[in-house]
Formats: C-alpha cells, sequence, structure tokens
C-alpha cells in the first residue's frame, strides 16, 4: 500500500494533527513502508475467524448505578490552560 | 548496599543496621552521581520521599512492617502520582500535575515502598529505544553508546545501574522485556487484567499492561504480588485472587516441559544470541526440565497485526489530548480547528505522530475490515496457537530480543526495522499471555536476555523457573562497569 502525500495531508486532518508541510513527504514514506508491513496479513485466510477484541474475551464488567464520584471540578481544573468561572475556555466556536 | 535482594535490604531494616531514610538517601545520593549521564530519572521526589521513608521507619520501628515497606523504587512516568509530575515523556504533558494516582502505585505506596522518582520512557511508551523521549534519550549503563530498550528503558537502566532496588514498567509489544534483556535486569509482564491499568497512561488499551523490574525474579515476584489483583476502577481488571508469588519459587521444575518454538530460531535471531539462549536452555535441562520443539505458525504475523491494533487503540486513546482540558496548548489559536491541530502537532513527536496517524487510517471509513477487523481475526489465530502450545508445554523459552543493545541513532530513522526489534515479544500481548525476561549472559559486553512466556495467570510458575535458573547462575548479580563504586 503506498501512501501520498495528499493521504497524509487527510489522515492529519482527520486526527486533528497539525504536521509541518516539510514533512509531509517522509510521513507519506514512513507510513508506506509501516502499510507493507501490516499487509503481510495478507498471507493466511480468516474468512471464518472470530475477530478478537479482548485477549481474554472478557465481557463488560457492570456496576450498580450509583454516584460514586464526589465533585472534584477545582482540583481537575488545575491542570487546564484556559478557564473561567469553572469553564473551559476555547476560541469562539459560534459568532 | 546496591546489590542487595529485598529480602536483604528489608532484613537490614528490621534489624535495624540501616534505616529507610538512610536506605532512600543512598539511593537518591546514586542517582545524584550517576544519572547526568544516564538520563534514566527525570523526575525527583527527594523531599516526598525522605518523608515517605520517616513514615516507613516509624511503622518498622512498630513491628508493623512487610517486604516492601521502607524499601525504595522508580516509577515510569506512565503512572499518574497525584501532586508529581506525570509527563509519560510527552511535551504534551510536561506541564501535567496529576490528580490522582495509579492504582498499581498505591498498591505499592500501602505496601510501604518509597517513590524516589518517575523515569524517562519513550513518549507516550511509543518506542522501543527511548530515544522519542521529550527529555531526551536514556544512555544503557552497560554502553553509553546504546540504547537501554524501549519503553521502559528509564527503569530498566536505573535498575542496571543500581540506582534503586526495584522499578515499575509496562508493558504493550516489550516495552517491560525488551528493555529488561538489553539492560541485564529481569522484568516480568504478567496477564493483561493483572496489574490494574487505572492511573496508567492508556497507549493501546487491550495490550497495555503493567509489571515490575528488578535486579532476580525473585525481587520482581515480591514487587508483582503488592501490584497485582483486581481494581473495580479499571473495567478489565480481572476478579480473581492473586496467586502467591513467592510459595513455590523455590521448587524444582524437575519434569516440567520447556517449550522452543522453531519460529523464534530463524535467520532473524543474531547467531551469538542464539548460543547464549541454546546455554540458558541447557542449564535449565540440567535442573530436570524438558525440552520440546513446538510450532507457533501464525506468530510471524504478530508485528504486522501489532501495528493495526496499536495504533488504532492509540489513535482513538490520544484523542483526548486536545489542548482545552489539560496538557499542551498552542498559543493564540485562531478558532477551535486551530487550537486542536496545532496544540496537538506541538506537543506530539514524530513517532507519536506516525502511530496516530496510521490510527486513523486503519479506522478510517472503508478500510476497517481490511484492517482492523483482519488483524482482529490474525489475533485470534496466533492466540489459538499458543493455547494449542501450553497443552503441549508448561513454559515457551526463547530470547527476548534478535540482537542484544543497538547504537543510539541506528534504527532512528527507519521505523519499521525498529518495530522488528519487538519481534518476539509482541504476540505475547496480543495473546494476553504473561512474559518475562531474564539476564543469560553477553556478547560483545552486552547483556542478552532470554524470554520465558507463561499460560494465562501462571505468573508464579515463569517466576518459579527463573528463580531456577538464577540460583544456577549469577548472571543476574552482574553490575555494569564503572557503577558499582560507592558513592
Amino acid at each position: 500500500m503506498s501512501i501520498q502525500s495528499e493521504d497524509v495531508l487527510k489522515i492529519a486532518h482527520l486526527a486533528r494533527l497539525g504536521i509541518q508541510q516539510e514533512q509531509v513527504e517522509s510521513y507519506a514514506s514512513d507510513l508506506s513502508n509501516i502499510m507493507t508491513l501490516v499487509e503481510q496479513m495478507n498471507q493466511v485466510d480468516t474468512s471464518d475467524i472470530e475477530p478478537m477484541a479482548h485477549p481474554l474475551d472478557q465481557s463488560q464488567r457492570l456496576r450498580t448505578d450509583v454516584v460514586s464520584e464526589s465533585n472534584q471540578r477545582d482540583a481537575l481544573q488545575e491542570n487546564a490552560p484556559d478557564i473561567e468561572d469553572g469553564l473551559f475556555l476555547v476560541p469562539r466556536v459560534i459568532d | 548496599m546496591y546489590n542487595k535482594s529485598l529480602k536483604e535490604l528489608s532484613a537490614s531494616l528490621r534489624n535495624k543496621d540501616v534505616s529507610s531514610a538512610e536506605l532512600s538517601q543512598y539511593f537518591l545520593d546514586r542517582i545524584k552521581h550517576f544519572d547526568g549521564e544516564l538520563n534514566s530519572v527525570i523526575t525527583s521526589n527527594e523531599e516526598a520521599a525522605l518523608l515517605a521513608a520517616q513514615q516507613a521507619d516509624k511503622l518498622i520501628a512498630s513491628g508493623d512492617s512487610g517486604l516492601l515497606t521502607g524499601i525504595p523504587l522508580l516509577h515510569k512516568d506512565i503512572f499518574c502520582t497525584q501532586g508529581l509530575r506525570t509527563s509519560c515523556g510527552s511535551k504534551m504533558l510536561d506541564n501535567f500535575i496529576a490528580p490522582y494516582t495509579a492504582t498499581a502505585v498505591s498498591k505499592l505506596e500501602q505496601a510501604g515502598a518509597v517513590m524516589l522518582g518517575k523515569t524517562n520512557m519513550d513518549e507516550f511508551a511509543m518506542g522501543s529505544s527511548n530515544e522519542t523521549s521529550f527529555y531526551g534519550g536514556v544512555k544503557n549503563p552497560w554502553n553509553l553508546d546504546t540504547v537501554p530498550g524501549g519503553s521502559s528503558g528509564g527503569s530498566a537502566a536505573a535498575v542496571a545501574a543500581r540506582l534503586a532496588p526495584i522499578a515499575s514498567g509496562t508493558d504493550t509489544g516489550g516495552s517491560i522485556r525488551q528493555p529488561a534483556a538489553f539492560c541485564g535486569v529481569t522484568g516480568i509482564k504478567p496477564t493483561y487484567g493483572r496489574v490494574s491499568r487505572y492511573g496508567m497512561i492508556a497507549f493501546a488499551s487491550s495490550l497495555d499492561q503493567g509489571g515490575a523490574m528488578a535486579k532476580s525474579a525473585e525481587d520482581a515476584a515480591v514487587m508483582l504480588q503488592a501490584m497485582s489483583g483486581f481494581d473495580e476502577k479499571d473495567s478489565t481488571s480481572v476478579d480473581r485472587p492473586v496467586d502467591d508469588l513467592l510459595a513455590n519459587l523455590g521448587d524444582s521444575i524437575k519434569g516440567l516441559t520447556v517449550g522452543l518454538p522453531k519460529e523464534f530460531f530463524t535467520d532473524d535471531l543474531d547467531d551469538d544470541i542464539r548460543e547464549k539462549i541454546e546455554e540458558a536452555v541447557d542449564t535449565i535441562k540440567l535442573a530436570g526440565a524438558n525440552i520440546k520443539e513446538i510450532s507457533l505458525p501464525n506468530i510471524n504475523l504478530s508485528v504486522p497485526a501489532y501495528y493495526v491494533v496499536a495504533p488504532a487503540e492509540c489513535s482513538a486513546n490520544l484523542s483526548r489530548f486536545d489542548g482545552v482540558r489539560f496538557g499542551h496548548r498552542c498559543e493564540s489559536p485562531k478558532d477551535l480547528e486551530d487550537l486542536y491541530k496545532r496544540s496537538r502537532g506541538e506537543g506530539f513527536g514524530d513517532e507519536v505522530k506516525r502511530r496516530v496517524m496510521i490510527g486513523a487510517y486503519v479506522l478510517s471509513a472503508g478500510y476497517y475490515d481490511a484492517y482492523y477487523k483482519k488483524a482482529q481475526q490474525v489475533r485470534r489465530l496466533i492466540q489459538q496457537d499458543f493455547v494449542e502450545a501450553f497443552k503441549e508445554v508448561d513454559v515457551i523459552a526463547s530470547a527476548t530480543a534478535p540482537s542484544v543493545a543497538f547504537t543510539s541513532g541506528e534504527k532512528k530513522g527507519d521505523p519499521v526495522s525498529m518495530y522488528l526489534s519487538d519481534i518476539f515479544t509482541i504476540g505475547v500481548n496480543l495473546a494476553g499471555l504473561p512474559g518475562m525476561s531474564v539476564p543469560c549472559g553477553f556478547v560483545d559486553n552486552k547483556p542478552v536476555g532470554m524470554q520465558l512466556i507463561g499460560n494465562y495467570f501462571e505468573e508464579a510458575r515463569l517466576l518459579n523457573v527463573a528463580h531456577q535458573y538464577q540460583q544456577l547462575t549469577d548472571w543476574h548479580l552482574a553490575v555494569p562497569a564503572g557503577y558499582e563504586q560507592e558513592v
């Protein structure tokens, strides 16, 4: 699988990842090499194989629906880059 | 002092030959003296450590102490530690002070261990050489021109240089075992679900598992025992009792069957390493074990499948780093999209970006079946191979890595060749099995590690085999030149 520069730009946008223009080509080449490695998977027929999402085939454990956490907003917001009155600030989204 | 086992150190503490405060200061002094060149510890916890040591001394004086009470240790900087920076080796979290503590860390704290600091690592645990850390690479104490392995390279180098008796690590594709091999220490990754992932910054959630790095199997057993156990805060934690990992260390391994997968002894393996592994297997045979060749027919597909599963899960996990709630935020974003893109673009290094992009690509519309579903199917085949193998053998042995520690910079520009340094370890994570690495000799004065793989939840048996091997060998006691001096 060959990944082109335009694919890199598209993927980076999907991942909301800023990348330097001058690195796009080297990413394209690295990602192509990685996908070539990945495609070795096609050597084996897996048509009847159940996909394995979890090593122990565990199902999601449920808990009773009761309040278990206390309000720690102030403590959690200590790491926030920009807050006001307990709110996270971001650039204006709606004019 | 630095080469004493945990049992010996614990006895010295209980006999009042040394206090925990003195022991902690002793290792803090070693860190100060030696770590300038190694770069294995990125955050010191000196002040709090000495306070914790004093608390431990009170417990010891009152007679209410266990094997780990007052024992200094280091934590990989992937484990959240309340009040102490948790960077995960990334610029993204350079200023992140975790608001809570990881369960594995709390459990060791409750056992009385004293945290001296946090160890360097590949950024977000993505790497096999420690060169992707925002804080610069770690050097291998056995040869400063070489890498310590990764991603738990800081922990491995620190234990090898005897900067702490034990250190925590995490292993997603070999990140405990490969650096343990490169640095000549003993490392164990337990069965998936055995150690809580709560507060362990997620890379690939279905593969990540915390574990122990130590000088010996016995010390690793003591540490893993304290870290293990069910945690309701981790939805994939396994609710089953933890075996006594120390009780059977001394058992004979007579009659045990050790499998050698023929796929792990091909041309991919350096000849000098093969020789060391064969010698180690002979030693195990001498101890009474039977040796049997086995086959894991699909194991050669583990690296390809891993580089779908791990990046896919990483791209989802790392989407939380958005520059809004915590972590790095770019200067003067012009709109929300610019905020996301520049914060992530500036905060993440190259390897993390590559994996996030691979993940976004394999999960994108139209590609899911061809890549993600296919990889999960291959994962099942790999697991089934192990299940079949464990019907015939008790433990599987191989080399941990195909080479000894490579030179810094050698593979940095070639991601695929870096990925292939984990060919022997990755399958174990895909299957969710326990695995460990044990020092078994040297090639060109660089340590070689033997990997031992066990069946699900058979950590005790793995540690038993490793301990019996270490009763017959002394590779694990070797200290790199220059680090034997007292400071």
